[in-house]
């Protein structure tokens, strides 16, 4: 798990997620690649992350994958990120495709489900909280 | 005494509380109108684990994480 200040470097990343692997005999790499959209007058998108959480829900999702002979890699953006780059990129290297397209199926819709990261439109300089896209993580509610 | 830090958006300074379970806390936290918007939809982590119990035992020390609702990506 790689985190970042401000936009990724996509293809430096996947590049070397590529070479590392290139002896691993795996038959499929599947690279997912986010990008902040122009919508709504944004001029960013802002991300706050809280590490510790998000490193063992990570740790979890290794753990699945090993079990299926796959591998699951992610890098995240913290701060602002400027429309037209990338927030977040993910991938997959597993022996053969039909794990690989189902994991990162998976791995990419529990992410933003249970990621504990926020996101915030940024609008004249100023980090508006993305309420109404947000998710409550599983198991919300418990206090109230 | 326990921590509790509230993070991402809520935007609220941490507190310190006595609290034996996490049902106290849950006691603690709604008399404060300021969380009243929040707790429903918020996840709970204990030294960085996330709990689902309210009968969650605590200790001295212990950490308590409000998680607001999440968007990665």
């Amino acid at each position: 798990m790689e985190l970042y200040d401000g936009p990724l470097d996509t293809k430096e990343i996947f590049g070397r997620w590529l070479d590392e692997q290139a002896d691993s005999n795996y038959g499929a790499y599947i690279p997912f690649v986010g990008t902040i959209r122009a919508e709504g007058d944004i001029e960013a998108l802002s991300f706050d992350i809280y590490e510790p959480v998000l490193q063992k829900w990570f740790d979890a999702w290794q753990e699945k994958a090993k079990a299926l002979g796959a591998v699951v890699k992610m890098a995240h953006a913290k701060g602002d990120v400027p429309v037209h780059t990338s927030s977040y990129i993910s991938a997959v290297f597993s022996p053969r495709r039909r794990v690989a397209l189902e994991l990162i199926d998976e791995f990419v819709e529990d992410f933003k489900a249970n990621a504990p990261i926020w996101k915030y439109d940024v609008k004249n300089g100023e980090r508006i909280y993305a309420a109404d896209r947000s998710t409550p993580m599983d198991g919300s509610g418990l206090l109230a | 005494m326990i921590k509790v830090e509230f993070l991402g958006p809520i935007g609220k300074e941490p507190m310190e509380i006595e609290a034996v379970t996490l049902a106290d806390v849950s006691a603690k936290l709604k008399e404060d109108s300021t969380l009243t918007n929040w707790l429903d939809k918020c996840a709970v982590a204990l030294n960085d684990t996330m709990v689902n119990d309210l009968s969650t035992a605590l200790k001295d020390g212990d950490r308590v994480s409000i998680l607001p609702p999440v968007c990665g990506g």
